[in-house]
């Protein structure tokens, strides 16, 4: 009888080990890597779809589905190596064609959100069935880290053809796990693909992502047991679960950054405010701010300080450019050099806790400056449009980050980047940044970032604030999490000891 | 009957087609360019230059709502943008699920708020009828997200007896299905039988207080026989209409509940909706609805000549 209990009880230990359930702070947008455009969908892709190349923990180039890549002398062609022996889920061979076939969909998909992520590719040859060359118009560093992300994510050209627009709703990989369903708001369910190519890595039969938004809900799932994972746990609630030994809390610093953006020339509003007209009341303002003091208050801690594009510990970090030390006695003086010394302007700001918190923090260091920061909350879309549209003073605002600094920098920076809001535009700056995009050699690339940097921490387009901690909350018996800064979770290699 | 039936229906068809430009205008009113909204995170301009012509942003907004009538005369509600599946599709996988809870919580209301109101009414000014009173002020003020957070401590992180929030199929699993929906249906359902409480003790009393009542406990008449048979069938007429309109309000107001238990049914699908700017969806979502809602005001009215002779004259 007691064996036969042990027996019942460990099968269905087996079985409840078999699925890891995964909690999600967002719906995940289309799941289909042309189209998509959230990070949460990233997460999804991660168990979903392989990709040519991958990061490692310290965002050095990896291989996945291409084994080694090699740049033509001039650096205008890419040559990859392809594994062999890789299958899409539909039993369908991965090869240079498959390669070229995506690239080219990528490019030319109506719709396609990673046509500007490939913009410099001009064409895509197949040498032989396990080697494709990618040509550029002009050399481009960023690809390799592009290639890591949806740009490089490989899908069977056979299913792509054949369901066209609808491809999204069913999509077909070579990553480690197969679509089976997904009810919209409610799960994503992927199962174990036995043709992985890595299979010996995967541990689980079915992974269910489950979009949970209330960041107090997805805890109260992972600590009654429903959820294996959570991402995104809210800061506030690391010190409980700390204390709680059947849980684990990973923190990785993001790619990304928090930071705020000014008016310096998009709209006529950029005149019309000392903030936007004078550098010199924007370095006041910067000298108002306490970086560490905001991660303290608004964050709980659980960010690095930052006022660069990239973390201080990136290699690309411009050691020209280091975080300024609040000052305020400075910052009054310059004030009154500019001649404002009570400048007042409104500084809009989603309306998710995070932003609200700073945009108060800001707002009270500013005033002991003499500023008068006027907070203005705004609906995120309907922020966003106002931001395109230059109908703001400030705005604060997070991006997600990616792999190459080059992508948390020209859209921002350059003067006709699609998301340059503060209308920022000055030519060496422009100049740096092209530059450091066409050199493959990461020393001269972060001269060329200290060029930028030296400008943009003199004229404070965008004031950077910190990099968050993705934190991850999961099971203690989960194991083989790799923390890698790009905030998705790799499921190879992960298993419930 | 057959006449006023008629009469009745022949009433929807203006009163849809207003409610049809109400819904396209009001969500014009949105601010935002749902193109931007769409494009992500990235906004690349190619994309947003796309998504505008792809879903006729770009065009006067008669001719926008002239696109979208036709496609609901032919019943095609559209496509969501985001997630690419038709509206009707969804709306098809969601309304059981929020009918569900609806339904579930309509019970409760009414098993609650009936049996308080009676007795309320019945034991008045006695330690049963200040209880009761103290329940119905407690259920409409009491937040619904905030209860909801406190049922899921208790019952699902502390006791471990349900589960924290989502959502089984009942062809799935019945006893998993029940075990998730019950919290969310509580909830939901709480406020409501706190209305319904008020309500039936109002009526009750009211009917307690008439003639053919004193008449039916002059005949001597047994008093739970007077109070369930003669006065409560007689109560019950506001409630009845007012548990209809309920029912419609339920399936808009289960937004927050579902939000809170992440349970993937309407209330879920509009918010997430109008925070992505999925136009489509929040459209056809709303239409049908404020149909379900202009349905059940019919059927109320209809339930109302069934229960009350003297309408029928």
């Amino acid at each position: 009888m007691k064996l036969l209990i042990f027996l019942a009880l460990s099968i269905a230990a087996s079985a409840h080990a078999q699925t890891l359930r995964i909690g999600l702070a967002e719906d995940p947008d289309i799941l289909d890597p042309t189209l998509a455009r959230t990070f949460v969908g990233r997460i999804v892709f991660a168990g979903l779809c392989d990709k040519l190349l991958d990061l490692d923990e310290k965002l050095n180039i990896v291989p996945q589905l291409a084994t080694s890549y090699e740049w033509s002398g001039d650096n205008k062609t890419l040559t990859l190596k392809l594994r062999s022996g890789v299958t899409f889920h539909d039993g369908e061979k991965f090869d240079a064609a498959a390669v070229k076939f995506n690239l080219e969909r990528h490019k030319n998909l109506q719709g396609s959100n990673r046509r500007g992520e490939l913009a410099p590719v001009s064409s895509v040859e197949v040498a032989d069935p396990s080697t494709v060359r990618i040509h550029l118009t002009a050399p481009f560093a960023p690809l390799l880290a592009v290639l890591t992300d949806r740009a490089g994510m490989m899908v069977s050209p056979k299913a792509a053809q054949a369901a066209g627009e609808k491809f999204g709703s069913h999509p077909v990989c070579s990553g480690p796990f197969r679509f089976v369903e997904r009810v919209a708001q409610d799960r994503i369910a992927l199962e174990r693909y036995d043709n992985y190519w890595n299979k010996a890595a995967i541990h689980f039969q079915r992974i269910v992502y489950l979009p949970i938004v209330d960041s107090t809900v997805r805890l109260a799932n992972l600590r009654s047991g429903q959820l294996d994972f959570i991402e995104r746990l809210a800061p506030s609630d690391v010190p409980a679960l700390k204390s709680d030994s059947r849980f684990k809390i990973d923190r990785i610093v993001e790619i990304g950054y928090q930071g705020i953006t000014i008016n310096t020339g998009k709209s006529e509003l950029a005149q019309k405010n000392p903030l936007g007209r004078d550098a010199r009341v924007r370095e006041a303002f910067e000298l108002s701010l306490d970086r560490d003091a905001i991660v303290k208050v608004a964050m709980e801690g659980e960010a690095q300080a930052g006022n660069q594009w990239v973390a201080p510990n990136n290699r690309y970090y411009a050691k020209n450019a280091p975080i300024p030390k609040r000052n305020v006695a400075r910052a009054r003086e310059l004030l009154k050099q500019a001649g404002v010394s009570n400048p007042s302007f409104t500084l809009m700001t989603p309306t998710t806790s995070d932003a609200q918190r700073v945009a108060q923090v800001v707002q009270a260091m500013a005033k002991e400056a003499g500023f008068d920061v006027k907070i203005q909350s705004t609906e995120f879309a309907t922020s966003l449009n106002l931001a395109d549209k230059g109908q703001f003073e400030a705005y604060v605002l997070a991006w997600s980050g990616r792999a190459d600094p080059d992508g948390n920098l020209q859209t921002f920076i350059a003067c006709k980047g699609p998301l340059n809001t503060s209308g920022y535009c000055v030519p060496e700056v422009d100049e740096a940044i092209e530059k450091a995009r066409t050199t493959l050699d990461p020393t001269q690339r972060a001269k060329y970032y200290e060029v930028v940097a030296a400008h943009v921490a003199k004229d404070r387009p965008i004031i950077y604030l910190y990099h968050r901690n993705w934190l991850w909350a999961h099971a203690a018996k989960l194991t083989g999490l790799r923390t890698v800064p790009d905030g998705m979770v790799r499921v190879q290699g992960l298993q419930m000891k | 009957m057959l006449n006023y039936l008629l009469q009745r229906l022949a009433m929807l068809v203006p009163t849809l087609f207003f409610v049809s430009i109400l819904i396209f205008g009001l969500q014009q009113l949105l601010p935002g360019d749902p193109a931007i909204a769409l494009a992500g995170e990235d906004r690349d301009p190619n994309v947003v230059a796309f998504l505008r012509a792809k879903f006729h942003l770009d065009e006067p907004l008669p001719m926008r709502y002239w696109y979208w009538l036709s496609g609901v005369l032919h019943g095609d509600l559209g496509d969501s943008v985001r997630i690419q599946k038709p509206v009707t599709e969804l709306i098809l996988e969601k309304l059981p699920v929020t009918l569900q809870l609806a339904a579930m919580a309509i019970v409760i209301a009414l098993v609650i708020g009936i049996t308080a109101g009676v007795i309320s009414a019945v034991k008045k000014d006695t330690g049963w009828d200040y209880a009761a009173n103290v329940f119905a002020l407690w259920g409409l003020s009491t937040p619904n997200f905030w209860l909801g957070i406190l049922l899921i401590l208790l019952f699902a992180v502390q006791l471990g007896w349900l589960p924290a929030s989502g959502y089984v199929s009942p062809f799935e699993d019945l006893r998993a299905n029940l075990a998730a929906m019950i919290m969310p249906a509580f909830v939901l359902g709480n406020a409501f039988a706190a209305v319904l409480m008020r309500h039936t003790r109002s009526a009750m009393l009211q009917v307690l207080s008439s003639d053919y009542v004193r008449t039916a406990r002059a005949k001597g008449l047994d008093e739970r026989v007077v109070v369930l048979k003669h006065a409560l069938r007689n109560a019950l007429i506001p409630v009845i209409t007012l548990g209809a309109l309920g029912l419609g309000e339920l399936l808009g107001g289960a937004v927050l509940t579902e939000q809170v238990f992440t349970i993937p049914g309407f209330g879920k699908l509009i918010v997430d909706a109008v925070f992505n700017r999925d136009y489509s969806v929040v459209q056809g979502v709303v239409l049908f609805t404020a149909t379900v809602y202009i349905m059940l005001n019919l059927l109320a009215d209809l339930a109302y000549y069934l229960v009350n002779p003297r309408m029928r004259h």
